[in-house]
């Protein structure tokens, strides 16, 4: 597995594409958390970061997809899936590798926006006045938002052999389990019946739930199943060679 | 016995690629797997590399079961898929490193430094693989399949759009590492697969359809004589049938034939005597040895 890992991160770093996933992230996250006058924590009034949080789901809507989109429709396109896999890795081998991969060079994205916490605990009056639990909630709710986008990816890559079809489709399907299911709950037919049940498959409420601060075993499981679900429909989708 | 494949079929949706096809190969020898284009060479050698399990039948490599014990079997095996998949974007040696790294090798500096040495990219080590030409991708592909020294090579199609140089140095390379290898080749070319193998096994719409040494399949097949002759003046084919029964008249133009003779006769003496007597010329007179081509026409042909 440690093979692949290395082998992908490295293709990222090689290419243009992981450091362009990193500068597009920070720039957009950048320009709307402190140039744009209608987001700008400047005007804002509060020490808080939580814009990004709300933006970052919307940038990753569209950055995760374009970094898994190769992931395996370049592989089967090439045809070195052949390659890897009649080496001696276990096709569960070759999916975490990748997988672990791609999650990496999103927390390389996440990390420098350290720094916009750091300013405003430090330009908050008195210093320090941020919710700083919400802040690391937050975070770690944006972590598993991106690693289910990661793994919806890396499955709809697996299914196809061309990149443009897979980031189209990985798009639509983040789309769908991230909001979708919110929208769903509210109409007549759920709504006031079931809509809690129906919003709690989406990601949306799991994510603000954790936003809050509050790390809640069932939301951590939430998290945690979806990404199993997902990374298990890619072993499936590898699996069907063998048909 | 270190690949054994025992009624192997393989059968995709309704289609059989390979029906119950059987054959050996033996540690030391370079068996040939030729056969004309969806025999299913290939299919046979996904199975064999454990890419994916065969719809019923056994196959063994080593000893091991390609159903069951995959994994090992992954280990002990180097294989060049046909096209000979690369990633463009990667110089040689990152790409050498990470399959090494694969295999978990150690040493894995002194294994590269060893394999670009054999397979003789030397000049070219520094480059990128997308930048290299055709021959030189398909030395890398060659040397990510031995870069584990592995007991068994499978390699398809490995020379297949090569220069004629670059043929006459890939064939030496593949006979060098012949000993205490077992070696499966499959090709198109048949004159390639005459002067590497030691053995062919000849596929045709997923049956085994000749499997044997070369030589044997050649001779097996050579019952019949054929001799090429061309007149100065065109002559009728019903004064050639004067040569015997055993004699079958292929017409090429109205003074050049084929004649096929049954029980290898050489009849070539009357056909000079039938010329004279019927104040013709010769203008050549030649038989022709039943060539792998022929056989493998004649074997391959429904």
């Amino acid at each position: 597995m440690r093979s692949i890992y290395f082998k992908e991160l490295n293709q990222f770093f090689s290419s243009l594409t992981g450091y362009l996933a990193i500068i597009i992230f920070l720039v957009i996250s950048g320009l709307f958390l402190w140039v744009f006058s209608e987001t700008s924590i400047l005007n804002y009034n509060y020490a808080s970061i939580g814009q990004l949080f709300t933006i970052a789901p919307l940038v990753f809507l569209f950055l995760i997809p374009a970094i898994t989109m190769n992931a395996f429709a370049e592989e089967q396109q090439l045809k070195t899936l052949e390659l890897l896999t009649t080496k001696p890795l276990t096709d569960l081998q070759i999916i975490l590798g990748k997988y672990f991969a791609a999650i990496t060079l999103v927390g390389f994205a996440l990390l420098p926006t350290l720094i916009y916490y750091f300013s405003v605990y430090f330009l908050g009056s008195p210093v320090g006045n941020i919710d700083t639990g919400g802040v690391i909630g937050s975070y770690i709710g944006l972590f598993f938002l991106a690693a289910i986008f990661t793994a919806i990816g890396i499955w709809i890559s697996s299914l196809t052999s061309n990149q443009i079809v897979a980031f189209i489709v990985s798009a639509f399907i983040c789309f769908v389990v991230y909001w979708a299911f919110d929208f769903l709950s509210a109409l007549p037919i759920f709504y006031g019946k079931s809509d809690a049940l129906v919003k709690s498959f989406g990601i949306n409420l799991h994510y603000e739930n954790i936003s809050r601060g509050r790390i809640d075993s069932r939301d951590v499981l939430y998290f945690v199943s979806t990404i199993t679900f997902f990374l298990w429909l890619t072993f499936v989708s590898l699996d069907r060679r063998k048909w | 016995m270190s690949i054994q494949v025992n009624a192997l079929t393989k059968i995709y949706g309704s289609q059989k690629a390979i029906d119950n096809i059987s054959f050996e190969a033996k540690e030391g020898e370079i068996t040939g797997l030729v056969g004309p284009n969806g025999a299913g060479k290939t299919t046979t050698m996904k199975i064999l590399t454990c890419y994916m399990p065969p719809s019923e039948g056994q196959a063994t490599v080593c000893g091991l079961d390609v159903n069951t014990q995959e994994q090992d079997i992954k280990k002990l095996i180097g294989y060049l898929p046909e096209h000979n998949p690369l990633y463009g974007s990667m110089y040689i040696k990152e790409y050498l490193q990470f399959i090494a790294r694969v295999h978990k090798l150690p040493n894995i500096k002194s294994k590269i430094a060893d394999v670009i040495d054999m397979v003789g990219l030397g000049k070219e080590q520094h480059k990128r693989i997308s930048q290299l030409s055709k021959g030189y991708k398909q030395r890398v592909g060659i040397a990510q399949s031995l870069i584990h020294d592995p007991k068994v090579l499978i390699l398809d199609e490995p020379i297949s759009g090569l220069d004629p140089n670059q043929l006459v140095e890939i064939r030496k390379m593949i006979l060098n590492l012949k000993e205490g290898k077992t070696i499966i080749f499959s090709s198109h070319i048949l004159q390639e697969v005459e002067s590497i193998c030691d053995k062919i096994v000849i596929l045709n719409n997923g049956h085994v359809a000749a499997d044997d040494e070369i030589s044997k399949i050649e001779s097996s097949y050579s019952e019949r004589l054929s001799i090429q002759v061309e007149f100065l003046n065109s002559i009728n084919p019903t004064i050639l049938q004067g040569l015997g029964q055993g004699v079958n008249i292929e017409a090429i133009s109205s003074t050049k034939y084929l004649l096929h003779v049954e029980n290898n006769e050489d009849i070539r003496a009357d056909i000079f005597d039938l010329a004279v007597a019927h104040n013709n010329k010769l203008l050549n007179l030649s038989t022709s040895q039943q060539s792998l081509e022929n056989v493998f026409k004649s074997v391959t042909n429904n």
